[in-house]
């Protein structure tokens, strides 16, 4: 069985991002670039089902600048074994990486693809499902627990908004990952030097025959409104004082 | 031209997420000139959520699917029966078999996880962008949307002839849209929508789901977090009870998840839900960025914490620099008191 994972390079989820002062953007420039924290669960898991025996190989996959060679560098010290970087300098919008995934699904034939529920940075939540449309796959979102069974099926148990939900995907399937479904790993040094010498494919959208066209424009980026500085309480009875008296917006009754 | 509302419902009744999603679809209306809204209900045996919707005023039309294959929500069976519906731009009357052409400018569900689901699935189909979790409209084609864990805003036009989006619901009122007509007396025409085959490529299996008598976390007026402050299960109790005189929701850092205190279904944050109370009380919760970002458009903000660089404190309107264990007891006893 063969999986592939979608990896995006993000803002370290550390760093308190700052908003350009000219409002077109977010100042990336000498920022600290990482994984983006969803696709590690999901290199992860994919390094795990083929370390357990049930996975043969594992491909990732990620669209960006060069400079997105160290996160997957980093990403096959986790024990994934190639990797492909569709180069691109431009912002490239949900729907074209995933009619780009769409066309590498189309070459490599994975029989799951693993992606992170969403990107710490765009926060679209949108990717893995606009793929499994295109590639008209099944699609277990928010995923907690993936078990693969017999006859070609994968269990997945979903994170949703009452509780948990387990479903049974035919494969080939898509998958993207919430945050409990593992811890990732640190790459060991050994791992990180073997890395170096995997193999990482460069190709373009061009050459896939995609033409990007983005169609959402950003006209504004600007930060959220700031909270006025609060008051400090000295005990219980000065906060519920406060709180029933002069709660901005709000009338404590009880 | 018409706006295509998708309910969020149990199968018994529509669910608050609906009522913030058509304010929403109003405040679209008001940049457009000659539009319907629609709903649509997608359901297996849900005539009594049909029943509330005929209630809600401005409607012009209530689709419905109710069909077995809809009984739990999955996405390649939902994709699909949108996807035809709008690029038919029409749809079968069972009955009489006319044939409504309307075409749809906007599809809009709420920012949950069942519209999270599906929506994107929707719009690839479509081959159209999606605009995840606005929070409010600036015209027919330009919304606003937090990015970067909501430490900025991006306002974003769409250039897609149909506009796909989810609306977090916290960020607008639920409008009070029901009427006391009842179903009987209500002209809004009900469409019962042709039968989709299944797909077969996914099933249900089962769900377990968390039972709580509390109000749901992302609509409660009052809600109370706790974080890694807690220690362990059993502390949270003293949340339960606080939040039981206070008619309060009960939240959780992920921390708090991660460690086992309570099911993940509570975390608020950027990957959980986002909250906008009039009260949000965080015990034990240091606010991280992840965590702010479900939390910054409560009305009021009380932060509990023993440690005063705790960045909670930042965004807190009323700080407590105190031991939770000592500050818990002393806050159920004075509520007990004033009872």
């Amino acid at each position: 069985m063969k999986i592939l994972v979608a990896v995006k390079r993000v803002v370290d989820h550390k760093v308190n991002v700052r908003v350009k002062a000219d409002e077109t953007g977010i100042e990336t420039a000498n920022v600290k670039m990482a994984i983006n924290p969803f696709c590690e669960i999901a290199i992860e898991q994919a390094v795990r089902f083929k370390e357990q025996g049930s996975v043969d190989e594992v491909v990732l996959v990620c669209i960006g600048p060069k400079e997105a060679d160290v996160q997957l560098r980093a990403g096959l010290a986790f024990g994934a074994d190639r990797a492909i970087l569709i180069r691109t300098d431009e912002e490239v919008q949900s729907l074209d990486v995933a009619k780009i995934l769409h066309k590498i699904v189309q070459e490599e034939l994975p029989d799951v693809v693993l992606l992170g529920k969403q990107a710490i940075d765009t926060d679209n939540n949108q990717t893995g499902q606009m793929l499994a449309a295109l590639t008209n796959m099944p699609q277990g979102t928010f995923a907690s627990n993936i078990v693969f069974t017999v006859p070609n099926t994968v269990k997945v148990t979903r994170e949703v908004d009452g509780g948990l939900v387990t479903l049974a995907l035919s494969l080939p399937a898509v998958i993207t990952v919430d945050l409990r479904l593992n811890i990732p790993r640190y790459a060991s040094l050994p791992n990180i030097m073997k890395a170096k010498r995997k193999v990482i494919t460069m190709t373009s959208p061009d050459s896939l025959g995609v033409s990007l066209s983005p169609r959402l424009t950003t006209l504004k980026v600007e930060s959220p409104p700031v909270r006025q500085a609060g008051i400090k309480v000295a005990d219980v009875a000065e906060l519920v004082d406060k709180l029933q008296l002069q709660a901005k917006g709000f009338k404590w009754q009880y | 031209m018409a706006i295509l509302i998708v309910a969020d419902h149990d199968n018994h009744t529509l669910q608050a997420a609906t009522f913030s999603v058509l304010t929403a679809a109003s405040e679209i209306v008001k940049h457009i000139s000659d539009t319907e809204l629609h709903l649509l209900i997608i359901g297996d045996e849900c005539q009594s959520v049909v029943a509330m919707a005929q209630g809600i005023t401005g409607l012009s039309k209530i689709l419905v699917a109710d069909y077995q294959i809809h009984q739990y929500p999955l996405a390649e069976n939902i994709a699909p029966l949108i996807f035809s519906l709008v690029q038919e731009q029409g749809h079968c009357n069972d009955e009489n078999r006319e044939f409504d052409k309307v075409e749809y400018s906007h599809i809009i569900t709420s920012a949950g996880t069942t519209g999270k689901d599906y929506q994107p699935r929707v719009a690839a189909l479509l081959d159209v962008a999606q605009i995840s979790d606005i929070i409010s409209v600036e015209s027919a084609d330009t919304f606003k949307r937090p990015i970067y864990a909501g430490k900025a805003i991006a306002t974003v036009q769409s250039s897609d002839a149909i506009k796909v989006l989810t609306v977090r619901s916290s960020a607008f009122t639920a409008a009070s849209l029901t009427t006391e007509l009842s179903a009987i007396e209500s002209q809004v025409p009900v469409v019962a929508l042709v039968a989709q085959a299944d797909s077969g490529k996914s099933a249900f299996i089962k769900a377990e789901l968390t039972q709580s008598s509390r109000p749901e976390l992302t609509t409660a007026k009052i809600v109370i977090s706790g974080g890694r402050g807690m220690q362990n299960t059993d502390n949270f109790e003293l949340l339960y009870t606080l939040a039981d005189q206070l008619h309060a929701a009960v939240g959780a850092s992920r921390a708090a998840v991660d460690a086992g205190f309570v099911a993940n279904d509570l975390q608020i944050g950027q990957t959980g839900k986002i909250v906008a109370p009039d009260l949000y009380i965080a015990v034990g919760i240091s606010g991280a960025i992840q965590h702010i970002a479900g939390i910054t458009g409560s009305k009021a903000i009380v932060a509990i914490n023993n440690d005063p660089d705790a960045p909670i404190f930042d965004v807190a309107d009323y700080c407590l620099v105190a031991d939770l264990f000592e500050v818990l007891p002393e806050l159920i006893a004075v509520l007990k008191v004033k009872d």
